[in-house]
């Protein structure tokens, strides 16, 4: 199995759905459509020829700049028995950030889309029991986001701009 | 229903009309309980010695290490791998450093990747050997315990030997390592070397037939390897299982494929395969780094001196080279302010860590920092069938369960 079976096979099968087709450092990486994840973890978990039965990882990354698209939810997976392995990703807005969740198939998913949603905010569907797991419950923003600068903005006491820290440097 | 008031009415208690009566105790095991060995939360509900459900809290020590990496230069997170799996330090010093180098596509020299295997599966065997002992320790046998941390000191003087420190090691740089053994490290290693396998298979004379650890550990705790599969079990938990999956084997990283070594499987996942699994790899790490310590011997002349990838713009240089060349003392403050541009990319790297898969998904965009860094953390990811692992055992198999995977609250929560 090469990474070009694999982009084949998808490509048949979710057509035009899928884009994006790259393979940076060795790893097929590809974009599929957010409402298409379960199926295409699903087709990928049945289909012998595939039989991508291990998630790896779930993540988030949040590309502010890119609007109506700003959450990426991005998938590992690997094929433990010929040795594969590749990502996608889903991207999503930031202003509905909902997409189905993968606890469905894989168990492992549960406290990485808990994870997800404690520092982005990523609604998954159908997870049983979606809280915060890092951080405490009455927080009420996404920490990983963006948006917040990992120092505090309002301390003087620390402006340094040479050293990259406070002032505008963010 | 009957069963209660049956009770009740034993007891001679009188309960309002319409109450009803909670038949299970809830127990808090944790956060800071002695048989958590970290900073974690059991939730525990039981109907008498039996644990009906079990719910994990996590979270206690979260330090955001993902959030802050994101504002650093690339050697200034390696402080931060550090404090995942504290147990074994290097492991994730080196796993990180390769990271880098896959994407700045740095090509490190045999003898650099020999020196890592060799700091690598030390940090295993420490790894391992707390592990094992301390489950011994939750098992009501101490002496194992106290036998062993002797030869974890012999290790922690290597590092010492190397880096300065000992527990949170930063050993290591992108590219290969700050200096090179010298013949200290290579004494104390032989030493170790020669120790440490005698005092190893007395740990397992002890342990290994002993009635009372084999009748804790035998059938407590089992999952099978499809579940374990499930939940995203890597490393000795799924091995115990009976899935032969090791990093080091499948995609060989640090030239891991030089070597020759076996994979410890067990059957059943239960508590003793899993301490029979990392007894296993504790030898097996002891043979590679024979192998390995074999290799680096066959190094001649300028050879036998390289220990690190030449790469400028992420190496220190010399500090006497810094004091008397322009090149080195403009590269020495770009490389300690952090002002060298990373390629843009996207990178997943793993290494077998003493827990599992130990992933790095690095993104730049082509800043100073990461755009965004991930660990994937095995024991966070496997934590999680916990609950499932222990459902319908007593309150001693919780205990014993939770030291025979491992859990590392560092790790966990990150």
């Amino acid at each position: 199995m090469t990474n070009e079976t694999i982009q084949q096979k998808i490509q048949d099968k979710f057509g035009e759905s899928v884009r994006g087709f790259e393979t940076p450092y060795g790893m097929l990486t590809f974009e599929i459509a957010a409402d298409k994840n379960i199926e295409l973890l699903q087709y990928l978990y049945d289909e012998p020829d595939l039989a991508f039965r291990f998630l790896t990882d779930v993540t988030v990354v949040h590309y502010p700049d890119d609007k109506g698209r700003e959450l990426a939810i991005v998938y590992h997976l690997h094929n433990l028995v010929d040795n594969v392995r590749f990502r996608f990703k889903c991207f999503i807005d930031i202003n509905k950030p909902e997409i189905n969740s993968a606890t469905v198939l894989f168990e492992s998913a549960n406290w990485q889309e808990r994870e997800a949603y404690d520092f982005y905010g990523v609604i998954f569907k159908g997870h049983p029991n979606l809280k915060r797991i890092m951080n405490v419950e009455e927080m009420d923003y996404f920490p990983m986001r963006k948006e917040f600068p990992l120092e505090d903005q309002s301390r003087t006491d620390k402006d340094d701009e040479m050293f990259g820290r406070g002032g505008s440097v963010n | 229903m009957a069963i209660i008031e049956e009770q009740v009415q034993n007891n001679n208690i009188k309960l309002p009309d319409g109450s009803i009566e909670k038949t299970t105790t809830t127990l808090n095991l944790g956060p800071t309980h002695p048989a958590t060995h970290g900073v974690f939360q059991n939730i525990l509900e039981v109907d008498g010695e039996r644990i009906v459900s079990a719910e994990q809290t996590i979270g206690y020590i979260h330090r955001a290490f993902e959030k802050i990496a994101e504002r650093r230069p690339l050697y200034q997170i390696t402080p931060l791998t550090d404090r995942l799996n504290y147990c074994s330090s290097p492991l994730n010093n080196m796993g990180w450093h390769m990271t880098c180098e896959k994407l700045l596509g740095i090509k490190t020299p045999k003898r650099v990747d020999y020196l890592r295997v060799i700091i690598m599966e030390l940090a295993r065997i420490s790894d391992h050997l707390i592990c094992n002992s301390i489950m011994i320790v939750d098992a009501g046998g101490f002496t194992p315990f106290l036998y062993l941390m002797e030869y974890r000191e012999l290790i922690y003087e290597i590092y010492e030997e190397i880096c300065g420190s000992r527990l949170t090691t930063n050993i290591g740089r992108i590219g290969g390592f700050e200096r090179n053994f010298n013949s200290t490290v290579w004494g104390k290693l032989e030493k170790f070397l020669r120790e440490y396998p005698k005092a190893l298979k007395e740990f397992e004379a002890l342990t290994q037939r002993n009635r009372i650890v084999m009748d804790r550990c035998i059938g407590s705790g089992p999952i099978s390897a499809e579940r374990a599969l499930n939940y995203g079990f890597t490393g000795p938990n799924l091995r115990a299982a009976g899935v032969d999956y090791d990093v080091r084997v499948h995609t060989p990283y640090s030239s891991y494929e030089d070597f020759d070594f076996n994979i410890p499987v067990g059957t059943t996942g239960d508590c003793y395969d899993r301490y029979l699994v990392r007894n296993g790899e504790m030898w097996e790490s002891l043979k590679i780094i024979n192998q390995a310590y074999q290799k680096i011997q066959q190094f001649k002349g300028a050879d036998a001196e390289i220990f690190h990838a030449d790469a400028p713009d992420y190496y220190l240089p010399e500090k006497a080279d810094v004091y008397t060349s322009m090149e080195a003392l403009i590269y020495h403050f770009k490389i300690v302010m952090g002002e060298t541009e990373i390629p843009k990319g996207e990178v997943y790297h793993s290494v077998e860590g003493a827990n599992g898969e130990l992933g790095f998904y690095l993104i730049s965009d082509g800043g100073r920092t990461p755009y965004r860094l991930h660990f994937r953390r095995p024991c966070f990811i496997y934590y999680q069938a916990y609950s499932e692992m222990t459902k319908g055992a007593m309150i001693s198999d919780a205990i014993i369960v939770m030291s025979s995977l491992n859990l590392i609250a560092g790790e966990m929560d990150a």
